[in-house]
C-alpha cells in the first residue's frame, strides 16, 4: 500500500515539474531557514566545546534581590566570597567551578595595541570544562596560593601576539596592562557566544585586579557546578537551595528594603530564561510569543502549499473517484494524500539538509561568531524530521481531507 | 441479489431542480446479465451508480443481497463496494501515473491480502483478459481495447459478485466491443451477474434482460 502511495506521490512531482520546483523550493528554503535557527539554538544551549558537560551542570550567575511585593528589584553576579561559602561547599556536586564574567584589557605589540577579553578562574574551571590544551598545561592549586602571575591564553591570541610562525609559546612572557604574565598554556578558543567559559585570557583568581578578596553577596564572579549525572541535579539544587535559606539577614545588605534573597542553581537553558523572565507568566507569555513567530514561519508556507496542494489534488479526482468506487474508504484516502505529502516535504527536508549544511558552513567559516561551531548533529537532525512531519501534516491535511469527501459520481466525471 | 424499489433522483441548484430517476423498480437476480438502454441523458449512468452504490437516491430503498443500505456508514459502503462489486466505466478511468498490474492490484489495496497475494491475483486477472503480456506497460501505452481490458481486469481482481459496466463498449469499435461483450459474458457464464448501460441496440440484445430509460422513467 505504502509503496503503491509512494509511487503515485513520485509520479505526481514529475508530471509537472515547475510546479514541484515551487513546491520543493518553499518547504526547502522553510525548513532550511528552521533548520539553521535550530542549529543555532543548540549552538548556544547544547553541550558543546568546551561546556560539553553542560547537561550535568548548573549555573549559579546571578543574585537577586527584591522587596517583598516584587516592586523593585536589584540583580547582579556573585562574590568569590559567597560562591566560595554557599556553592564550593555543596556535597551533592561532583566539582564545583568559580570564574568572572569576561573582562576587557589591552596588550601591546609593537606598538601595536590588541584588545583582549580576560577572565579569571580557579582550578576547577579546567576539570568542569572540557579545553582542549594544544600546549602547556592549566595552572594549578600551587600557582593559585602563591598567586603566580601565570596565564593562559588561546590560540587565536597566541597568533595575534606571538605571531603564527613560532614554536612554542609556553614559558614566554606576555605583557598585559603592565604587568608580565608567563604563558603556562594555550587553549583552542570558546566561542564568544558561550559568554562562562569565552575568553583570550585565563588568569587564576588571585592575580592581580581580580577583586576577588571583596566582601558581602555581590561581586563579579559566577560558579558553575557539576553533578556526578544529569539526574543528581534537582538533589543539587536542593541542597543549594538549603544553603540560601540558611543566609542570615544580617548578612543581606540592605535587608530593610529588599528582603527577599533569590539566587538559584539553574540549567543553562533555565539560566539564559530567568534573565527575560521573572515569573512563570512571563515565561508562558514568551513561549507564546517564540511559539507564534515558529507558527508564522511554518503557517504561511504551510498555507501557500494547502493552495498548491488542493489544485494539484483537484487533479486527480478522477483517481479519487476510482479508488473509493473500488473500495477505499474515506480515511484511506486521508492517509493516501497524507503520506504523498509527507513524502514530498520529506524530499524538501533532504534538501534542506544539504542546503542546511552549506549555510551552516559558510557561517562557521565566515568568522561571523569566532570558534562558531554550528553543526548538524543528532538532535538537530531529529528536530528537522519532527519540523518536516509537522510540515507535511500541516500542508496536507487540510486538502487531504477536502479531497477524501468527494462525492464518487462527481469526481468520475472530471 | 439488487433490489431497487420507488427509487427517485433528484438534481437540486440555487435556481433548478431535475428529476433523473423516478419511481425506478428494479430486481436483478443472482447471475442475470442486465442491460440498460435509453437515450442520452435518460438517467442510465445515474441508475447504474446508485446500484454501485457510487451515488445515493434522493427517495427510495436499495437492498444488496436482501440488506438495505441506506443507513451504512461510509466505512461499510466502501467495504461493500469493496467485495461485492467490480466497476467497468467507459472512459476507462485507469491511473496512468500507475503500471497495468499497479491499477489492476487497486481493489486489493483495501483488503487485507498480501503483496505478493495481491500480485498473484492481478496476474490471475490480467491472464483471463489476455493482458498478461501488458503488466509492466503504462495506460498511456495501450490502445482502447487493450485499456478496457485492464478496466475489466481490475473489476474483476477482488471475484465481486456484481460487474457494473457503464458503457464499456462506448469508446471502441465494434470489433473491440465485441471482443469486450465476449469477456462480459464469459464472466457471465462464470457466475458474475452483470448490469450494463448500453445505447447499443444490438450489444443489449445479447444480454438476458433489456431494462429501458426514458427521461428518468423504467418504460420496459
Amino acid at each position: 500500500m505504502l509503496t503503491n502511495y509512494i509511487k503515485i506521490a513520485w509520479k505526481v512531482l514529475l508530471r509537472h515539474p515547475f510546479y514541484t520546483f515551487i513546491t520543493l523550493f518553499g518547504i526547502t528554503l522553510t525548513l532550511t531557514v528552521l533548520m539553521v535557527v535550530a542549529s543555532f539554538i543548540d549552538h548556544l544551549f547544547g553541550a558543546h566545546y568546551p561546556e560539553t558537560n553542560r547537561d550535568r551542570s548548573l549555573y549559579i550567575a546571578t543574585i537577586m534581590q527584591t522587596d517583598s511585593a516584587n516592586t523593585s528589584m536589584s540583580s547582579g553576579p556573585a562574590s568569590f566570597d559567597f560562591l566560595k561559602k554557599y556553592a564550593k561547599t555543596l556535597k551533592t556536586a561532583e566539582r564545583v567551578a568559580v570564574m568572572n564574567n569576561f573582562g576587557f584589557s589591552n596588550a601591546y605589540v609593537n606598538g601595536k595595541r590588541i584588545k583582549l577579553n580576560t577572565k579569571y578562574t580557579d582550578v576547577e574551571f579546567w576539570s568542569v570544562t572540557n579545553f582542549e590544551f594544544l600546549e602547556g598545561k592549566p595552572y594549578d592549586d600551587t600557582n593559585i596560593r602563591n598567586a603566580d602571575h601565570v596565564a593562559v591564553i588561546t590560540d587565536a591570541l597566541r597568533d595575534q601576539y606571538f605571531g603564527s610562525d613560532h614554536a612554542t609559546v609556553v614559558g614566554k612572557t606576555i605583557d598585559i596592562e603592565n604587568i608580565n604574565y608567563r604563558v603556562i598554556g594555550v587553549v583552542k578558543g570558546s566561542p564568544p557566544t558561550r559568554v562562562y567559559t569565552y575568553s583570550d585570557v585565563y588568569f587564576p583568581y588571585t592575580a592581580p585586579k581580580s577583586n576577588y578578596e571583596e566582601k558581602g553577596l555581590r561581586g563579579r564572579f559566577v560558579a558553575i557546578v557539576l553533578a556526578r549525572k544529569a539526574s543528581d541535579l534537582p538533589a543539587v539544587q536542593a541542597e543549594f537551595d538549603s544553603h540560601i535559606a540558611r543566609i542570615p539577614k544580617s548578612e543581606i545588605p540592605d535587608s530593610q528594603r529588599m528582603s527577599v534573597l533569590v539566587v538559584k542553581a539553574d540549567t543553562y537553558f533555565d539560566h539564559f530564561l530567568n534573565t527575560f523572565t521573572r515569573s512563570d507568566k512571563d515565561r508562558v507569555a514568551l513561549y507564546a510569543i517564540v511559539g507564534l513567530v515558529l507558527l508564522m514561519i511554518m503557517g504561511l508556507p504551510a498555507v501557500n502549499l494547502v493552495n498548491v496542494n488542493v489544485s494539484r489534488i483537484l487533479e486527480r479526482a478522477s483517481e479519487i473517484g476510482v479508488r473509493k468506487a473500488f473500495g477505499a474508504p474515506s480515511r484511506a484516502l486521508l492517509w493516501q494524500f497524507i503520506i504523498e505529502n509527507i513524502f514530498i516535504t520529506f524530499i524538501g527536508g533532504a534538501f534542506a539538509l544539504v542546503l542546511t549544511w552549506v549555510v551552516i558552513h559558510f557561517i562557521n567559516a565566515s568568522g561571523w561568531i569566532a570558534y562558531a561551531d554550528l553543526t548538524i548533529n543528532v538532535s538537530v537532525f531529529l528536530v528537522s524530521v519532527v519540523v518536516c512531519l509537522v510540515f507535511g501534516l500541516l500542508s496536507g491535511v487540510l486538502p487531504a481531507f477536502r479531497m477524501s469527501r468527494l462525492k464518487i459520481a462527481e469526481a468520475l466525471k472530471v | 441479489m439488487i433490489k431497487l424499489q420507488n427509487i427517485e433522483k433528484v438534481y437540486r441548484t440555487s435556481s433548478i431542480e431535475t428529476l433523473a430517476l423516478n419511481n425506478i423498480n428494479l430486481d436483478v437476480r443472482k447471475g442475470e446479465f442486465v442491460s440498460i438502454m435509453g437515450p442520452s441523458g435518460c438517467g442510465k449512468s445515474t441508475l447504474l451508480n446508485i446500484i454501485g452504490l457510487l451515488d445515493a437516491p434522493s427517495k427510495g430503498q436499495i437492498e444488496i443481497d436482501g440488506s438495505p443500505v441506506e443507513r451504512y456508514t461510509d466505512k461499510h459502503l466502501a467495504e461493500l463496494r469493496n467485495r461485492k462489486l467490480g466497476f467497468i466505466f467507459q472512459s476507462f478511468h485507469l491511473i496512468n501515473d500507475l503500471s497495468v498490474i499497479d491499477n489492476v492490484e487497486i481493489p486489493l489495496l483495501y483488503r487485507n491480502t498480501s503483496a505478493k497475494q495481491r500480485r498473484e491475483l492481478a496476474q490471475e486477472a490480467l491472464e483471463k483478459v489476455g493482458l498478461s503480456n501488458r503488466m509492466k506497460h503504462f495506460p498511456k501505452q495501450l490502445s482502447g481495447g487493450q485499456k478496457q481490458r485492464v478496466a475489466i481486469a481490475r473489476a474483476i481482481v477482488g471475484k465481486p459478485e456484481i460487474i457494473l459496466a457503464d458503457e464499456p463498449t462506448g469508446n471502441l469499435d465494434s470489433a473491440m466491443g465485441n471482443e469486450i461483450l465476449g469477456i462480459l459474458q464469459k464472466l457471465n457464464t462464470d457466475g458474475a451477474t452483470i448490469v450494463m448501460v448500453t445505447h447499443d441496440e444490438a450489444m443489449a440484445k445479447k444480454t438476458d434482460r433489456l431494462v429501458r430509460l426514458f427521461d428518468g422513467t423504467q418504460v420496459s
